[in-house]
């Protein structure tokens, strides 16, 4: 344990309201903890540089998953124990119940929050993926209001986004679409459980007739923020699923993913496996789709 | 082995002694405990592997008086660890040999205020040249420890013959070569290293440790604190995994807390984090294995040419006995006329290496074994067919030329190996199965040996003393230095006390571990606690029933009533009520420790252990998808203890193969944290069926031999068999990543490709 | 900026606890060092080890990483809480039968890691074990005598459920 808990000021705010007012009153100064699972983290190997802190854990506002005629709304404060048991997310969305049941373990579940996954910024996190592939949005809000962007706009760089420093993840919204859909999730990880991602690969797709008429890929641990992989798409969409159309598909994704060496793993490694994954999400794709 | 069939305690699975303390979380660990006025300790290190020390800086923006700041000019005795020799010193003086080597200690009243002041203390350098690998020390351009000779950076070396090797290459219908390295393994122990010291004029000083030999440390703190052995005391307290790490490592953390304690006169509590623990303390050595093995057209083993060279790190610590057991290893459970073994420790400026379950042998039985999948491959034989025609049997001779006296069933466990494994039916499903899925499957095995107790004369330059007594309030107590870490000293020690007096598991207890009140059965390590320490016990349960019966008329056929109704007339007699054994060597034991020749250990656990592994072609990495252990460790004192440290030690040799690569960023250790130094979780390891067969050795407690190191030999090397039977690719490295198999597999697609085109 | 201390009140194995803290000490701290509750274990401090698991609001929790401030009004259970009337929990007994413990450092927080798993999955599989148990380490044992006791352990509470 290297930091000092006494080297910090944290408190808990009343509403949302009073911690809007309080983030727009000292822009910048204020940290907000959700779960705490990246911020204690940090604490605990003295690496953790804010100094005031506000917390954001159980406020309501923040804490629900609602679902409408169109959308399916996840709070920026919902667990990862909340969306891998959600009975709509697991029919409609399964890529993301899915990849929350592979966020660390149980007891990480039950504190990691979605808002904190993003707003955290590691490329290598893992709802990201998913939440790209189901074309999600995402809203913030501030003590002016809320507005909403498209979630693959969000992520501007390595730990960089458009998040202000006086707005807070509101919510993530996922449109809701009844049609059958081909997906695919996968997570290539140290081990088992308990594994930061190495390489991820989401997808989704309909095709007829052998050919992708609709197709969404996302990736993680292959570029310094999590990936929509819009070149590959448009190198598959509308495009009959043969030899030469999965070669082009190969260079259009190695043409937009920047992997690199660290602790956990190797550039080449990456760039190589994000590839298999790819493949292995087209043989499904050419194995399920109906001629 | 007489009286067998009656025994009424030993063999069955009495539940562990302290189990009730630990699932109530009533157990007290060293962070458990607090003293009146204690204050807290922390350790300022190097932050580069070799230099000298020019200027030591006390940020004044903290408040100094605070804290009480201890460095080598505050050591009272001598600046060493007393080890084997005594190189590494208590405090850098002057010049530092690896990251993270303490320096200077402060302790202050607040735990939470030590990391600023860390922070607060700078160091100049001068850096010297540092030496970080085996082939950097091994051109001694750089001496870094010993004479500036060709004995330079050596920490020790053998060299060992038997027949003549150069005599039979030209013979040989065929000769195999082969390079394999091992990296250095972390314990990982879930409790980090912590200790607690209080010091007084007149007592001396008192250390409370998670550690595993009380005795190491305080001869230890004999040196460093000048004090007679009267006025150390050290108390082993409940200790949360040690698996070697805490053989030597407690000795330095003891003097650590001991200074401090001295200086601010008042107790210290050192507990490191995990982050600090995995970059300062011990582990397992690296080692490069060379075999040059010639072999007749039958696949007989004609002469083998071993080389290792293993990595100490800066300091000596255990290394010498670590290269001992990685050369008497190395040949394997092979039996060969004609070998030459030359073994040699390096000395680098990374973390000092030492002790880790196995010491040594893990090493030099991945080396062999790996090897020997190559020579039948070479020889076109099975992998179970070249090993039978090869092993060892009773009458033959090792090595050391020590003959086989006790009993060799190879043949036995390999034929149970492969029958509870189905080896061969599996062998052929996966031929079958593996072209048409992308996961590729594959079966190995390993076969191998681990001596049990210290390596040639070591026990009886030990002279072990253990023994028992009986209080006052009629329990007996178990009265030795062993100490428990979750193998089980304390249920086995007392099983066999109960069976050697004949009464209940219930009336027999361990003293506590305090060198104040318990004699010194040597340390807790080598396989040695069960035959050794074991048959201390089981001695002096013996000796003091004769002397109940001469003494104090014990009859026939008594209760545990009668026990300590006669135990009572004795201690009427005599005062108390103990008895003490002293190691007797077994009888025809011999060692020349010179030429090391005769018998390297009084008995030997045997072992063939097979794997199951998927090697995933799209992601490149490898599972162990099911694994079985067939052992011969003599008698089994306690059926669930002993398979639970099979497991356990599958699991740490799984680990090892697949997992866990230390990474060093100019010798310090860059993945220091829990997230990035990867050991199987419960979702990685498999199911591990565990078998035994039994032959009572006569010089072991109750026909007890050695168990907790054998396991972590065989898992390696069977998986990385496994996988080249899997995916026909020769890997002779480990920790096995898959971004290793990446490497191999795709450069070898891309040479086809090539050859193709 | 320094804090001052925080008047925080949660229930701890049943029991009401008031400690004054600073807010953003960590919940495993305030169990031992102002609870003096022990049992509960710290083995890396990064969420990693889950030693020093506790159940939070009948959730699993790694309190190394709660905040203090967090818990304000809380029901916590960790693993001195586990006994029933004095008496061992099937768990804490099929553990010591099966050989679940062997260092025991671990051992607290897999006790209440599967107490967790059992209270929403009474007769869990092995794979489902192996998940509910993936955030703690052991070194000692390989897990399988973990599994051992778990499964046993359900099975005694059935048989239990069933004689009732
Ligand atoms: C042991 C362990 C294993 C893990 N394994 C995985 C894994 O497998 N995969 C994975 O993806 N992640 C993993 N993680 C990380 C994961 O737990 C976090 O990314 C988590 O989702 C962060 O949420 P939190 O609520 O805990 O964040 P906090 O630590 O509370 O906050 C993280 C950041 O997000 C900000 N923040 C939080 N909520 C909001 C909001 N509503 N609006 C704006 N900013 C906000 C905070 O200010 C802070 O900067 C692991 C973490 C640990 C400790
Ligand atoms: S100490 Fe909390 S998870 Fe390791
Ligand atoms: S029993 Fe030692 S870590 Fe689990």
């Amino acid at each position: 344990m290297r930091g000092n808990p006494e080297s910090h000021h944290f408190i808990d705010a009343a509403n949302l309201d009073e911690i809007l007012a309080l983030l727009a009153k000292e822009p910048g100064e204020w940290t907000a903890i959700a779960g705490g699972t990246e911020i204690m983290v940090a604490h605990a190997a003295g690496r953790l540089s804010a100094k005031k802190l506000i917390n954001l854990w159980g406020v309501p506002e923040l804490s629900n998953i609602v679902v409408t005629e169109t959308h399916l709304s996840i709070g920026g404060g919902v667990t990862f124990n909340q969306i891998r048991h959600d009975a709509t997310i697991i029919a409609e969305f399964p890529l993301l119940a899915q990849a929350a049941s592979w966020i660390g373990s149980i007891a990480n579940q039950s504190r990691a929050t979605i808002a904190g996954n993003i707003v955290n910024g590691s490329p290598a996190a893992d709802a990201p993926p998913a939440l790209l592939v189901y074309d999600a949005e995402i809203e913030l809000i501030s003590h002016k209001g809320t507005r909403r962007l498209a979630y693959s706009d969000f992520h501007t760089g390595y730990k960089q986004s458009l998040l202000l420093s006086s707005e807070l993840v509101l919510a993530i919204h996922l449109p809701r679409h009844h049609e059958q859909q081909i997906k695919y999730l996968r997570k290539v990880g140290t081990r088992r459980a308990m594994a930061i991602t190495k390489v991820a690969l989401a997808g989704t797709a309909s095709s007829v007739h052998h050919a992708i008429t609709r197709i969404r890929i996302a990736a993680a641990s292959v570029a310094d923020r999590p990936l929509r992989l819009i070149a590959t798409e448009a190198a598959l969409l509308n495009e009959p699923l043969n030899e030469s159309t999965l070669s082009r598909a190969r260079k259009a994704l190695w043409s937009e993913v920047r992997p690199i060496d660290d602790l956990r793993s190797t550039a080449e490694y990456r760039k190589q496996v994000i590839a298999n994954l790819l493949d292995e999400f087209l043989t499904q794709i050419a194995r399920s789709s109906p001629s | 082995m007489t009286a067998s069939s009656n025994l009424r305690t030993v063999g069955t699975p009495q539940l562990r002694k302290e189990g009730v303390d630990k699932v109530l979380g009533r157990a007290k660990y060293i962070d458990d405990l607090e003293r009146e006025g204690i204050w807290y300790g922390a350790t300022v290190r190097s932050t580069i592997p070799r230099g000298r020390i020019l200027a030591i800086h006390y940020d004044a923006r903290v408040d100094w008086s605070e804290f009480v700041i201890v460095s080598a000019g505050d050591i009272p005795g001598k600046n060493h660890i007393q080890m084997i020799s005594a190189d590494q010193p208590c405090l850098a003086d002057g010049q530092v040999n690896h990251c993270d080597e303490a320096i200077v200690l402060i302790a202050h009243p607040d735990k939470r205020r030590l990391p600023e002041a860390l922070a607060a203390i700078y160091i100049d350098y001068e850096p010297l040249r540092a030496v970080l690998s085996i082939e950097e020390s091994e051109t001694q351009e750089e001496i870094i420890w010993g004479p500036h000779t060709s004995e330079g950076n050596i920490f020790k070396q053998f060299h060992l013959e038997k027949g003549n090797v150069d005599s039979v290459w030209a013979e040989a219908a065929y000769i195999v070569e082969g390079e394999y390295r091992t990296g250095a393994q972390e314990h990982l122990y879930i409790e980090n290293n912590g200790a607690i010291a209080e010091y007084d004029e007149v007592t001396g000083i008192t250390v409370w440790g998670s550690l595993q030999c009380p005795f190491y440390v305080h001869k230890s703190l004999m040196a460093v604190f000048d004090l007679p052995a009267e006025k150390v005391r050290v108390i082993q307290v409940e200790t949360g995994g040690a698996f070697g790490g805490k053989e030597d490592y407690p000795s330095i953390l003891a003097a650590h807390a001991g200074l401090l304690a001295m200086k601010a006169r008042r107790p210290i509590k050192i507990v490191y984090d995990r982050m600090e623990d995995l970059a300062a303390t011990t582990k397992r050595h690296p080692s490069r294995t060379r075999h040059r093995t010639a072999i007749d057209k039958n696949g007989k083993l004609l002469a083998m040419e071993i080389d290792i060279a293993t990595d100490g790190g800066a300091y000596a610590t255990l290394s010498s006995t670590v290269l001992s057991r990685a050369t008497l290893h190395s040949t394997g459970p092979y039996v060969c006329p004609n070998i030459r073994i030359t073994s040699r420790a390096w000395a680098t400026n990374t973390v000092p290496c030492g002790a880790f379950r196995g010491f040594g042998a893990p090493q030099s039985i991945f080396a062999i074994e790996r090897h020997m999948e190559q020579v039948a491959l070479a020889v076109g034989l099975d992998s179970d067919e070249i090993r039978r025609r090869n092993f060892l049997h009773d009458g033959d001779t090792t090595a050391t030329e020590q003959v086989m006296v006790e009993p060799v069933i190879l043949d036995t466990l390999l034929d149970r190996a492969l029958e509870v494994s189905d080896f061969h039916a599996r062998q052929s499903e996966f031929a079958r199965l593996n072209p048409l899925s992308p996961v590729k499957r594959g079966i190995g095995l390993a076969a191998f040996y681990h001596g049990s107790g210290f390596t040639g004369s070591g026990e009886r330059y030990l002279n072990s003393l253990a023994g028992i007594d009986v209080t006052t309030d009629n329990k007996v107590r178990v009265l030795v230095s062993s100490t428990e870490f979750g193998q089980g000293t304390n249920t086995i020690l007392t099983q066999i006390a109960a069976e050697a007096l004949g009464i209940g598991y219930e009336d027999v207890i361990m003293a506590p571990c305090d060198t104040g009140i318990v004699p010194n059965s040597g340390p807790t390590v080598a396989s040695r606690t069960s035959m050794v320490v074991g048959k201390l016990i089981e001695r002096a349960g013996r000796q003091l029933v004769t002397g109940l019966r001469q003494d104090a008329g014990l009859l026939d056929n008594y209760s545990t009533q009668d026990f300590f109704t006669s135990c009572l007339r004795y201690r009427e007699l005599h005062g108390k009520v103990e008895s003490l054994c002293r190691y007797e060597a077994p009888p025809n034991i011999y060692w020349d420790d010179q030429h090391y020749r005769g018998e390297a250990y009084p008995a030997f656990a045997w072992a063939v252990y097979v794997a199951e592994v998927a090697v995933d072609t799209t992601t490149y990495s490898a599972e162990v998808t099911n694994f079985h252990t067939v052992q011969e460790v003599g008698r089994v004192l306690n059926p669930t203890l002993a398979a639970g440290q099979i497991e356990g030690g599958v699991a740490q040799g799984i680990g090892y193969a697949l997992y866990e690569k230390v990474l060093y960023n100019n010798g310090h250790m860059l993945n220091n944290q829990m997230t990035n130094y990867i050991m199987p979780t419960a979702q990685d390891v498999p199911s591990i069926s565990v078998h035994f067969e039994e032959i009572p050795f006569a010089h072991g407690a109750f026909g007890a031999k050695g168990i907790g190191e054998l396991p972590h030999d065989g898992p390696a090397p069977a998986i990385l068999n496994a996988i080249q039977n899997a995916i026909n690719q020769s890997f002779t490295s480990i920790p096995l990543l898959p971004e290793d198999i990446f490497i191999r597999v795709t450069s070898d697609a891309h040479e086809q490709e090539q050859i193709t085109v | 900026m320094s804090s001052r201390q925080f008047a925080i009140q949660f229930t701890v194995n049943g029991q009401s606890a008031r400690v004054e803290a600073p807010p953003l000490k960590r919940l495993l701290d305030v169990l031992r060092e102002d609870l003096g509750l022990t049992g509960t274990k710290e083995g890396c401090g990064e969420g990693e080890c889950g030693s020093c698991s506790v159940r939070m609001n009948g959730a699993l929790v790694n309190s190394c990483l709660v905040p203090i401030l967090q818990v304000e009004g809380s029901v916590v259970e960790t693993v001195e809480g586990l006994t029933v009337d004095g008496e061992l929990h099937p768990l804490q007994q099929a553990f010591i039968e099966c050989g679940g413990a062997q260092c025991g450092i671990c051992t607290p927080g897999m006790l209440v890691a599967a107490s967790h798993l059992l209270s929403h999955t009474p007769y869990p599989t092995v794979d489902e074990i192996r998940e509910g148990l993936a955030g703690n380490l052991c070194r000692c044992t390989g897990f399988i005598k973990i599994f051992e006791s778990v499964i046993s352990a359900a099975a005694k509470k059935g048989s239990q459920a069933h004689a009732r």
